[in-house]
């Protein structure tokens, strides 16, 4: 038996090999074993009618954006996450026609106000949700999170963690071109 | 005399279970609350990931646990309970994944294992045996006597 220790040694090589590639995957960012796949990519985006932050007046439902894409944005005034990526939706804002819609999760009102009163409003509209069930029938499961909603109803994307005018660019708006959602978050 | 290690062993122990996340008054059909009570232990909090929603604490699970009180309380089976949340956040929420083309290998893990195992060692006691039987030195040493 001279080959004897072949076996197990290269049994160990591909373990070592597996190993590699999970975690330079971790490091280059191309996987993130925090991220929940969301189920929700490629499915009708849920609806929802909810209180209008700014104007209480006119209540906000998921029907005003019919026919049209639609970025999802869930924030708030408790997350650090949001106050990080704000800048960024006011940079997205200008550059795209597409509505951000807000969705004020699980805030104060007041506060909320404050907030895009003193950095400015990056949203074309904000609904609230105060007690997290819109949050829920999106799958949020921590903010900040946003959905790229296309012209067919349907959820083409989903970032979770803060936005940034790159992502936006490189991952978002080439799906609006084809349409079609994407597997990766 | 009490033992002082074991008792505060006990009294943590004891603390721990009496400590209920869950402050909502049980449902009123006892059916539904076993229900509900099975369900949350069945459920992942997405946001402390080892924790069920039955012994989180943050705001998401207690939110999530509202949900699960109304569908149980409307009627719905366990089965249509977790269809609702796997539909919104993926099967990640289930403690136990369904078995499916994703799961298999998962599944199948510890049989495979075993099989492998069983299958290593059948053949190395073999091996072995036929070593023992084979060596002649064996006989020379003890039984052939003149």
């Amino acid at each position: 038996m001279k080959f004897r220790f072949l076996l197990p040694a290269a049994a160990v090589a591909v373990l070592c090999g597996a190993l590699w590639y999970g975690l330079s995957a971790i490091r280059g960012g191309r996987y993130d074993p925090q991220l929940i796949e969301s189920p929700l990519i490629g499915r009708a985006a849920p609806d929802f009618v909810t209180e209008n932050l700014l104007e209480p007046a006119q209540p906000i439902s998921r029907a005003q954006f019919v026919g049209k894409p639609f970025l999802l944005n869930v924030w708030g005034t408790w997350c650090p996450g949001c106050r990080e990526e704000h800048e960024s939706l006011l940079a997205i804002a200008k550059e795209t026609d597409i509505p951000i819609i807000g969705i004020s999760w699980k805030d104060d009102r007041q506060l909320a106000r404050d907030w895009l009163a003193q950095l400015g409003n990056p949203y074309r509209v904000v609904g609230v949700d105060p007690d997290g069930k819109i949050a829920i029938d999106w799958g949020v499961y921590g903010a900040p999170e946003s959905f790229l909603v296309g012209a067919n109803g349907r959820i083409l994307h989903k970032r979770i963690g803060p936005m940034t005018l790159d992502l936006w660019r490189n991952d978002f708006v080439p799906l609006l071109a084809t349409g079609s959602g994407s597997g990766r978050q | 005399m009490i033992r002082p290690i074991p008792a505060l062993v006990l009294g943590i122990l004891l603390a721990a279970g009496a400590h209920a996340v869950d402050t909502e008054a049980p449902l009123s059909d006892p059916m539904q609350q076993e229900r509900y009570e099975n369900l949350i232990h069945e459920l992942r909090c997405l946001q402390c990931r080892s924790q069920s929603l039955a012994d989180s604490e943050v705001e998401l699970a207690g939110e999530l646990r509202r949900e699960v009180r109304r569908l149980v309380a409307e009627g719905q089976t366990e089965t249509e309970v977790k269809a609702f949340l796997t539909a919104r956040y993926g099967d990640y929420i289930l403690f136990r994944p369904p078995l499916n083309e994703r799961t298999w290998l998962l599944w199948l893990a510890p049989a495979l294992l075993l099989t492998g195992g069983v299958l290593l060692t059948w053949r190395v006691v073999r091996h072995r045996t036929r070593l023992v039987s084979d060596d002649p030195e064996e006989f020379d040493a003890g039984d052939r006597q003149p």
